[in-house]
């Protein structure tokens, strides 16, 4: 159960209990679909700009906890950051995510609760799903995004 | 190795099945600590030992090309590709080795009577019956030629329970379906389907039958002239054989008629740029070096099934699914979803509030492997209202003790939620 409680950290159950910014934005600039091809896990991620701020950011869909939890601390941690910040935040993440380097940086306050995901690598894919979306939503490449 | 089948087929068929876990070596090892409690058989299940050492004499010493050179390991190869040929046909009860065709696996068998067959036979205006519980391999390549065709797709729902809606089937069956495909045993829900009596129905009606027995072979004995199916598709990486090789059993004259669907070596009688006659049966279906040494291994794992006696079998997997039903109940938010009357020892499951792909990463930890997500299958999920689900299938190696593992791994993932 150890190992467990290190992929379902606290942060995680709540997040995945209740999760912040869960629903659509209106008037959003970009909405973005992403899907997990593999699970069939889907999320729409629906981002509003202000210049170059995030001014408001939220999601839409179902998935497994660390999905969830994921997309729920991605909008909490970048509501009202910049978009640079929040570009050098997912580089951060993914780093996080599929590398076994150093320490996660300080920056990425409470995301650090997804580090114990790298030790699950058909589960990593669950986690950053929402991170492609929002990259593709800052990027404004695409309007769908797949882990696949 | 011929002499080796004639003794192995003369043994009375074993009827202790709990006897048969020793036979598979993977099942002896632990995982995160635990004993491997395998309950993934209906992605892909384990080998036993006999297949194995198949596998490995044929690689290791009677490697090389079939139908082809005239030295002794070609021989070689040549008799134990043929040979397994020989033995799929005796098991499935075909009438001739030229009704059955080596292919990759039921995907590809599939495809290729949707290809060969729909692609010469369909037209606008014409229809093909599946149904709701399909796996994506016999869905895709109907949609596929239909498109080509201008022919019509019409699925069959399904009840609450799982089970085809039998009143829907004898409606949507009309005079323009020509071909009807469905599933012998589903692999989402674990229903068994009525063939018998839906392949006597569709004759009736004019249409070839297409069944889709990949779930079907590791849990009954199939006979495919009893059955008076026009196609019979399966894996042999489904029922204790490797991946990498399946059949198509079709009746004779059907086959004869068809055009073949890819070219290259081994279809063909003769080749000029003026024109090409094609092989006689199954070569014409066969394009290219087939998947020689996993053909063996199937041949070994038919030996292997020959051996057992299948109401024993059926037995004992009735036992586990019971249990397995039985004891899911002890869990709190647990819903099994498939119900039907007539069902393989599949059981796909979900629990409120955890997601089926944190109980499979909460048992793994547990050593218990378990198949989460749509299974291939997104109109069944879909039909139920569910993204996902976990399942955990029951194969002739599974006993009451990994039931009882998996359900203290899901004790675990509920309080770990709670």
């Amino acid at each position: 159960m150890n190992e467990l409680q290190e992929l379902y950290r606290e942060v995680i159950l709540d997040h995945n209990r209740q999760p912040r910014n869960f629903g659509e934005i209106g008037d959003a600039d970009r909405v973005i679909d992403g899907v997990n091809p593999l699970c069939g896990d889907r999320m729409t991620l629906y981002v509003k700009l202000n210049g170059a701020t995030v001014q408001d950011v939220s999601f839409r869909g179902t998935g497994c906890a660390i999905s969830v939890a994921s997309s729920s601390l991605m909008t909490e941690r970048i509501k009202g950051a910049s978009v640079d910040e929040t570009m050098s935040l997912f580089e951060m993440v993914h780093d996080m995510l599929t590398s076994d380097a150093n320490e996660p940086p300080d920056e990425l306050e409470k995301l650090v609760a997804l580090a114990g995901v790298r030790e699950y690598p058909s589960r990593v894919k669950c986690a950053s799903l929402a991170w492609h979306a929002l990259r593709a939503a800052l990027t404004g490449t695409e309007h769908e995004v797949s882990t696949e | 190795m011929s002499a080796a089948v004639t003794d192995s087929a003369s043994l009375a068929p074993t009827t202790d099945i709990a006897s048969l876990r020793g036979d598979f070596p993977a099942l002896q090892q632990r995982v995160h600590g635990h004993p491997l409690t395998y309950l993934d058989s209906a992605a892909s299940s384990q080998c036993p030992q006999a297949v194995i050492d198949a596998i490995g004499t044929q690689q290791g010493l009677n490697h090389a090309n079939v139908h082809r050179g005239v030295h002794q390991l070609s021989e070689r190869a040549t008799l134990a590709y043929e040979s397994a040929r020989e033995r799929v046909r005796d098991y499935i009860n075909a009438a001739s080795e030229r009704e059955i065709i080596f292919t990759r696996g039921t995907t590809e068998s599939i495809n290729l009577v949707a290809r060969s067959f729909g692609g010469s036979r369909l037209s606008a205006g014409d229809e093909v019956l599946i149904t709701w519980m399909e796996h994506h391999s016999n869905i895709v390549p109907w949609q596929m030629i239909c498109e080509r065709t201008g022919a019509k797709l019409v699925p069959v729902p399904i009840t609450d329970a799982g089970e085809l809606d039998r009143a829907a089937f004898d409606r949507l069956l009309t005079d323009r379906t020509k071909i009807v495909a469905f599933v012998h045993v589903s692999n989402a829900l674990g229903t068994v389907n009525p063939a018998r009596e839906l392949i006597g129905k569709a004759h009736a009606a004019g249409a070839v039958v297409v069944v889709d027995g990949a779930q079907a072979m590791p849990h009954k004995r199939v006979d495919v002239r009893d059955l008076d199916c026009d196609f019979y598709a399966f894996s042999g990486h489904k029922m204790f054989g490797p991946t990498g090789i399946g059949v198509l059993y079709g009746k004779e004259n059907l086959l004869e008629e068809m055009p073949p669907w890819q070219g290259g070596g081994e279809m063909i009688l003769t080749v000029s740029f003026d024109g090409t006659t094609w092989n006689h049966l199954p070569g014409k279906f066969e394009a290219g070096t087939p998947n020689i040494t996993a053909a063996v291994g199937l041949g070994a794992a038919v030996d292997y099934l020959a051996r057992i006696d299948f109401a024993a079998l059926e037995a004992h997997e009735a036992a586990l699914l019971e249990h397995a039903t039985e004891r899911l109940g002890e869990i709190d938010g647990a819903r099994i979803v498939g119900t039907a009357a007539d069902k393989a020892s599949v059981l796909s499951f979900v629990i409120d509030g955890i997601h089926a792909h944190d109980v499979g990463t909460i048992v793994d930890a547990a050593g218990v492997a378990v198949r989460t997500g749509h299974h291939c299958a997104m109109p069944v999920m879909d039909r139920f209202g569910v993204a996902a689900t976990a399942r955990a299938s029951f194969a002739l190696y599974n006993n009451h003790d990994d039931i009882d593992r998996l359900i203290l791994g899901l004790g675990q993932a509920v309080e770990l939620f709670a």
